[in-house]
């Protein structure tokens, strides 16, 4: 094959591969991704209906339930605005405990319970993910505000 | 005192580099022989200082010292002493100051095995890596001065996340480092070779080795890693594609891919600027990992505490690094394209397209990675893209490319004639086919099309990989073997065809459960029973445990005791779940212990992992492809007659 034509079957190839690629993967991307909704959002009922998305934010203290030898588990998780109660069935991550942040992936039940399927604590100690570091630093300036002037609770619909 | 003897050893390895990056760079440009002959000294000097830094830290770690910061935040009494020295790399100072070591080390290998190369190749490639060793140098002592003191010093240190202690995680940083690093060699030699504007199949001989060394270490610190997350973060997977994992996996594609196109630059002169171009881009990975790990900005369990500052300094260097590196790519690449031709059907036509894939299932990953960051700046919202996404989307290139790299390995560089091909490669075919689908009905009692898919694949992958070797075993005495090269390639794919035997083995029949058990009970996963024993308490050196007895029957028939813990550290007061593993070639059995449940109910993980150490193992041998390709005679013997007679031999296979 002559350089020239060496070239084009080169840039045809990676044209056509690209495309194709980038084709399925949005397609899959679509399914797969998965949005992080501020605890707030998801009690005003601003949320991805019939998937799954993640919530996050500190375990609220004294909230974790669970039944005498069983592996279902309920707490209630806040952003220092709303509360959300969440469920759970299965083993905990290490760094699971009461006050401390977590990220928790699955879908809202019918009696506005989030139904977890999984349950992350980061590995470091001083380490938050940076959404719910946001989430919560958010949450916490809106109530210094309100407090100075005098409004607001969490909003429910 | 001898922590300030370090902080100052640092600042004269600066200067040292500042040498060894300005000198031979402006002699090789003025042809100036003794300039270029500070080259080779000023790199040697910076590593000893670079090597006394990092002695010192160590020395600091080892005597106990909590006036200086860094050791005080990662190290304690009563840890043991093995941990002590790793902890010198656990977090972001110390591993960077790794990092410098590691960098002076390869350079200071650069100018010690160079002799049969031109003296102005040997003061670029140099003087490049100086200017690395400078950044990273003025990295450390600007943001980020691991023997900053601590005032009052500590009476005893804060100890070291025990996520950490931990043999496979102690030596996994510095393989994986010695991968990232080594990429800056190949760095250096495009960026010599573009400065000076002469690429030729030499050029190609001379970073092969480098690159190929690179390699072979990146693919054990990532395998290591990889074992590690399995057996101690305690969830039994061995691949999550969290951005830390991605940030590794990207430069060892785009490395593979080097390797291949180097493979073409040396023996036919082609591919010349697209070899430089995936150089430049292994590199610029390897930096962008560190990035992406470093400043925070990614949502990762395996992610530091970050600092803005640091990821700033990064980021800009980065910037710096592949700006620079791509405006002179630009300016030098167009003239160095040669016109050599070569047929549809030949090898470079299969290594085009093994580069194209990788190409493109590198730009999976990094897309991947970047969605949340790029979806959030255009305002999406806040996404994360799950490992499901990636399992589908990096198959669609990784699926063509295993199987055109069987047809590959066989087909003779220039042109190839069909029917002699055809030949060689129908009994691979058949038998990949027939054991494709036979393997998985037989030992694990059924078979879907993907499962078929992957199986064939890895069957075809080692049937053709083991065709060369075993010729050349059966061949008649006083013909020529194979060269080392061709064996080391012949091991290298037998590796890649294990490990995906392995991984699709692992994911379609690997079984795990969480369940409640009490003491004297049992449970069954996959045929097997796993009844807890006991429960007692076991003493660490600075942690305390209960450990579960855990005996394990397969159908009956005792097959072995598992002792998972949930270990307290005395320090930290953190749990970590320490999981017992019953290992053996083709199974691992997995138990974690979870939480108390209250009334002597504790819950439990049980995994079945069939054929997951094939993972590990596979990495390991294509890590030894990669050690016998660089041992091949052609990179020893520089001497001009002997090394055109090789390469006929080599051409002619």
């Amino acid at each position: 094959m002559k350089p020239r034509q060496q070239r084009m079957l080169a840039v045809g190839l990676a044209v056509l591969g690209v495309a194709i690629a980038a084709g399925l993967t949005l397609r899959a991307f679509e399914d797969n991704m998965m949005f992080f909704v501020d605890i707030s959002d998801v009690i005003a009922g601003e949320y991805p209906e019939e998937r799954n998305f993640r919530i996050g934010g500190l375990v609220v203290d004294g909230s974790v339930m669970r039944q005498e030898g069983a592996l279902d588990m309920s707490f209630r998780i806040t952003d220092m605005r709303c509360e959300l109660g969440v469920e759970y069935t299965g083993v905990l991550p290490d760094l699971f405990r009461e006050g401390q942040g977590v990220v928790a992936h699955g879908a809202m039940g019918d009696n506005g319970i989030f139904v977890a399927d999984k349950i992350l604590a980061k590995h470091d100690e001083n380490y938050m993910a940076p959404e719910v570091a946001e989430s919560l630093a958010k949450h916490v300036d809106e109530k210094t505000q309100t407090l100075r002037e005098g409004t607001t609770e969490c909003e429910q619909p | 005192m001898i922590p300030e003897l370090g902080h100052f050893a640092l600042i004269l390895a600066l200067s040292l580099a500042l040498c060894q990056a300005l000198l031979p760079l402006i002699g090789a440009q003025r042809n100036d022989a003794t300039m270029m002959s500070v080259a080779r000294s000023a790199a040697t000097g910076q590593f000893v200082f670079v090597a006394i830094s990092f002695g010192c830290l160590t020395w600091a770690f080892l005597q106990d010292d909590f006036s200086v910061l860094y050791v005080a935040s990662h190290s304690q009494l009563s840890l043991p002493t093995p941990y002590k020295v790793s902890a010198v790399w656990s977090a972001h100072e110390g591993s960077l100051l790794m990092w410098i070591l590691i960098l002076a080390g390869w350079t200071l290998a650069v100018a010690r095995f160079s002799g049969d190369m031109p003296q102005k190749l040997v003061s670029r490639v140099i003087g490049v890596l100086g200017l690395l060793s400078v950044g990273f140098l003025l990295f450390a002592l600007l943001t980020s001065n691991p023997f900053e003191r601590l005032v009052p010093a500590a009476l005893d240190g804060a100890d070291l996340n025990p996520l950490l202690q931990d043999p496979g995680l102690a030596i996994h940083p510095p393989l994986l480092y010695i991968g990232y690093v080594g990429f800056s060699v190949a760095f250096a030699f495009a960026i010599a070779a573009m400065i000076s504007g002469e690429l030729d199949q030499q050029w190609a001989k001379w970073t092969r080795p480098w690159t190929t060394v690179a390699w072979l270490f990146l693919t054990m610190g990532i395998a290591l890693g990889s074992w590690w997350a399995y057996y101690e973060l305690g969830w039994g997977g061995w691949w999550f594609w969290d951005p830390v994992e991605n940030a590794s996996f990207m430069p060892w594609l785009i490395g593979t891919a080097l390797i291949h196109s180097l493979a073409v630059t040396e023996r036919r002169g082609l591919f010349k600027s697209w070899t430089l171009l995936l150089a430049i881009t292994a590199f610029s990975l390897s930096l962008l990992g560190t990035f992406l790990v470093r400043s925070g900005i990614i949502v990762s369990v395996h992610a530091f505490a970050s600092d803005p500052t640091r990821g700033f300094f990064i980021l800009a260097f980065l910037g710096v690094v592949i700006v620079g590196a791509l405006a002179l790519y630009a300016w030098r690449a167009p003239s160095m394209d040669s016109s050599a031709g070569f047929a549809l059907l030949s090898r470079e036509t299969f290594l085009l397209l093994n580069n194209v894939l990788l190409v493109v299932a590198t730009t999976v990953v990094l897309l991947g990675t970047l969605a949340p960051l790029i979806v959030e700046m255009l305002n999406g919202g806040k996404i994360s893209v799950g490992a499901p996404w990636f399992e589908v989307a990096f198959l669609i290139p990784m699926l063509p490319l295993i199987f055109l790299l069987g047809l590959g390995m066989h087909t003779a560089w220039r042109k190839q004639a069909s029917d002699s091909w055809i030949r060689v490669l129908r009994i691979p075919a058949i038998i990949a086919v027939v054991l494709g689908i036979v393997i998985p009905l037989l030992f694990y009692g059924r078979v879907s099309v993907m499962i078929a898919v992957g199986c064939i694949l890895a069957v075809w992958m080692v049937s053709t990989a083991l065709v060369l070797p075993l010729r050349s075993w059966r061949r008649e005495k006083g013909t020529a073997g194979i060269t080392r090269s061709t064996l080391g390639m012949s091991v290298a794919h037998l590796g890649m065809g294990l490990f995906v035997l392995g991984a699709t083995v692992v994911s379609s029949f690997g079984m795990e459960a969480d369940r409640s058990i009490r003491i004297g009970e049992s449970l069954e996963l996959a045929g097997f029973e796993f009844e807890l024993r006991e429960l007692r308490q076991v003493q660490g050196p600075n942690y305390s445990a209960i450990e579960g007895v855990v005996e394990v029957r397969d159908g009956g028939e005792f097959i072995g005791t598992v002792r998972p813990q949930k270990r307290q550290y005395l320090v930290q007061k953190n749990w970590m779940t320490e999981a017992g593993i019953h290992s053996s070639l083709n199974k691992d059995l997995f138990v974690a212990l979870g939480d108390q449940l209250g009334d002597g109910v504790w819950s439990i993980r049980v995994q079945y992992k069939p054929m997951i150490s094939f993972i590990w193992i596979a990495a390991f041998v294509m890590a030894l492809g990669g050690v016998i390709a660089v041992s091949d005679r052609r990179y020893r013997v520089p001497v001009r007659g002997r090394q055109d007679a090789n390469d006929v031999v080599a051409e002619a296979v």
